[in-house]
């Protein structure tokens, strides 16, 4: 053990007034840690899907992101490029390498270039999925991984996330638990909520800091 | 904590006071934030239920402190990172710098981190001749400005949007802008190419989560993800009381401070780091480091002040605290201010630089009652005045003054009488306008408004009136 180590624990457990945590005491604690038991869920979020669906793009377009919603796989190309369309932004994407985004049939959209993997500072537009939608407050799950790396969710100035309908959750722990089931912690888990802001001049709250200034969302129905 | 004035926190504040320019800035807090936590707090109506979960946890956490310290260092272990454990600022700012060398590096993008102020890391990094860059945008404006932040959420509040417009033209050799969305424009545009030639990203952590080894930072900009994702080397600095158990008591705590503090149902990024990229990655550091600051907070545990450890640094303290809204940040000469300010620096800097700063408080009451973490917070500044006085720091007119109240209230009968002849005497002086001009010892209140003269008996003598017995 270093010497910081056994200085910092040893001062804390003369502070408690005892030794090394042990028995009934230490198994409560590791317990505890192995359980991860849930604390208090907002009951907001517990609903039938469509309703956390409706909640979802409530409070998502609360904190400024915007929301298209379409019926089949087939018609997500068309949403996003009439997202960017409307926003007078150019049909050239970073799309993640994921094979979650190989469904959508991107090749019916011929005005549409997309390139795959991590964006460069010149890329205007990022495209990529998310490991759940969360109904709360309306937020994005993101882990980092091969198929998706996290420069994707900061770089690009407008980040479009296609979301499967059968992806929505209502609380972030329901997101964390799918995480789990797939293993160690990624690196990077980010919950995003809105595009990016700053209150830092005047406390007058503005879009587009140094993330995203825009975040559109694609919700697939599956 | 260099170049700072908690001695000086009466010549500051009168200063403050008078500073026309940070009136009108201080305007900007007195206007929004109460209105914003009110409303989002208003909006769950399970707050109270998850405030009190979270003091539990907090509480839980502190009482097994050592136990959840060495798991989470485990976990970081466990995924390949270092822990790097530090008693002292001193020591911190030596790790810090020798993770830097070993690792070649020149310039470190910087997340917000209070505990980075709190042990002057930035100068002592560019002694040790590297160049930090601030990336948050109020830290990078005050950074340009030689500033330290005047509150803990909000470091630039200081300023208006005028002083930023005049900093940029002046440093970025650009032409002035005067509208805010143009102005933190320009700051992205030349931020963004300083994070690519980091070497270093740093960053503070909101919480350290035993049970996996992650921190996560709650934030708005995406400063803080951007300077740890993009270097080779990724550093968080931390205090130890930033410990929670479980991703799920991470979310609890998370849930309460987003509202708690900007009135946000939840901020933009929220985010967990867990070791360096992993195999395949396209992204993210190579390294992954954690520098775990004590700086006195062990020494809190067991103490009446132990409860200070459970601050999740919300500033909902500062935000509502009369003293701090009249007199802004900077007046304090503390890293941390306001009421949790005022609890925390003498047990950084002592009580003898730091006494001011428990007095400054008219123990109104609304710090605690805003607390999500239900701190006491006048209680403890209580402790620090009575610890003040017991050593005789106080200053001699105080002490007397003290000295000689309690002489009378200890000593009812005496008490009645110089009251009676106070308040007789008084009147008298106050004459037909029943107000006072000038006052002996109260010139304070005096300088800006009149006393009013007391009308009549006493109170003492009226509550016997009224109960039947005079």
């Amino acid at each position: 053990m270093s010497d910081g180590r056994a200085a910092i624990l040893g001062n804390i457990q003369r502070a408690l007034g005892r030794g090394e945590l042990q028995g009934e005491a230490r198994a409560s604690c590791e317990a505890r840690l192995k359980n991860h038991a849930r604390n208090l869920i907002p009951a907001r979020g517990q609903l039938p899907r469509e309703e956390q669906i409706a909640l979802f793009i409530r409070m998502a377009l609360a904190v400024k992101a915007s929301v298209s919603r379409v019926a089949k796989d087939d018609d997500v190309p068309e949403a996003v490029v009439a997202f960017l369309k409307g926003q007078n932004l150019p049909a050239d994407v970073i799309m993640a390498p994921d094979p979650a985004l190989d469904r959508y049939g991107w090749s019916s959209q011929k005005m549409l270039a997309i390139r795959r993997g991590k964006p460069l500072d010149a890329d205007q537009v990022g495209v990529t999925g998310a490991v759940c939608g969360i109904a709360e407050t309306g937020t994005l799950m993101m882990a980092s991984s091969p198929e998706h790396p996290t420069t994707l969710n900061f770089m690009p100035e407008t980040h479009v996330v296609v979301l499967r309908a059968s992806q929505m959750v209502g609380a972030y722990e329901e997101g964390f638990d799918m995480l789990r089931a797939k293993g160690a912690m990624p690196r990077t888990v980010n919950l995003i909520t809105g595009p990016s802001r700053t209150g830092d001049i005047e406390q007058k709250i503005e879009l587009g800091a140094h993330g995203p200034r825009r975040l559109h969302i694609v919700i697939v129905d599956d | 904590m260099p170049g700072l004035t908690s001695e000086n926190f009466r010549a500051n504040s009168v200063k403050a006071l008078a500073n026309p320019q940070l009136q009108r800035a201080l305007d900007n807090i007195r206007r929004d934030f109460v209105d914003f936590r009110g409303r989002a707090v208003g909006e769950l109506p399970e707050y109270d239920e998850l405030k009190r979960q979270a003091i539990a946890l907090k509480d839980h956490t502190l009482e097994n402190l050592d136990f959840y310290l060495d798991a989470f260092a485990n976990n970081v272990e466990a995924s390949g990172g270092y822990v790097h454990w530090c008693q002292t600022a001193g020591e911190a700012r030596e790790a810090i710098v020798a993770i830097c060398k070993k690792r070649g590096a020149k310039t470190m993008a910087k997340g917000k981190s209070m505990v980075g102020e709190e042990i002057g890391l930035n100068a002592y990094l560019e002694a040790a001749g590297l160049v930090p860059i601030e990336t948050d945008l109020g830290e990078y404006i005050i950074q340009m400005r030689g500033e330290t932040p005047s509150h803990i959420t909000a470091p630039a509040i200081h300023l208006t949007k005028e002083d930023v417009a005049d900093l940029f033209a002046e440093r970025h050799k650009r032409p002035r802008k005067t509208e805010i969305p143009a102005l933190i424009a320009e700051a992205r545009e030349m931020l963004r190419p300083r994070y690519h030639e980091a070497d270093i990203g740093l960053t503070g952590a909101n919480f350290l989560i035993a049970e996996t080894g992650s921190s996560m930072i709650i934030t708005n900009e995406g400063n803080g993800d951007l300077s740890q994702v993009l270097p080779h080397t990724h550093i968080v600095l931390a205090s130890i009381d930033k410990i929670v158990p479980t991703i799920e008591d991470a979310l609890t705590a998370a849930r309460i401070l987003a509202r708690t503090s900007s009135g946000q149902e939840f901020t933009v990024y929220n985010t967990f780091s867990t070791g360096a990229r992993r195999p395949g990655d396209l992204d993210g550091p190579e390294e992954f480091h954690v520098v775990l600051l004590d700086n006195g907070r062990s020494a809190l545990m067991g103490t009446k002040q132990q409860a200070m450890l459970r601050c999740i640094r919300c500033a909902a303290c500062l935000n509502h605290c009369p003293v701090y809204k009249s007199v802004g940040g900077h007046a304090y000469g503390a890293v941390y201010t306001g009421p949790m300010g005022a609890v925390l620096t003498p047990t950084m800097v002592g009580l003898d630089k730091a006494g001011p700063l428990p007095n400054a408080s008219t123990f109104c009451g609304r710090c605690e009652s805003v607390c999500p973490m239900g701190i006491p917070l006048p209680a403890l500044m209580r402790d620090w005045r009575e610890r003040e006085f017991e050593r005789a720091e106080a200053p001699a007119t105080l002490r007397k003054g003290i000295n000689a109240w309690a002489y009378l209230a200890k000593r009812p009968v005496l008490y009645a009488l110089a009251t009676r002849f106070a308040a007789v005497a008084l009147k008298l002086l106050g004459g037909r306008s029943g107000r006072l001009a000038s006052l002996p010892l109260g010139g304070g209140w005096t300088a800006t408004r009149d006393f009013p003269a007391p009308e009549g008996a006493t109170f003492r003598a009226q509550w016997r009136c009224a109960r039947g017995l005079g």
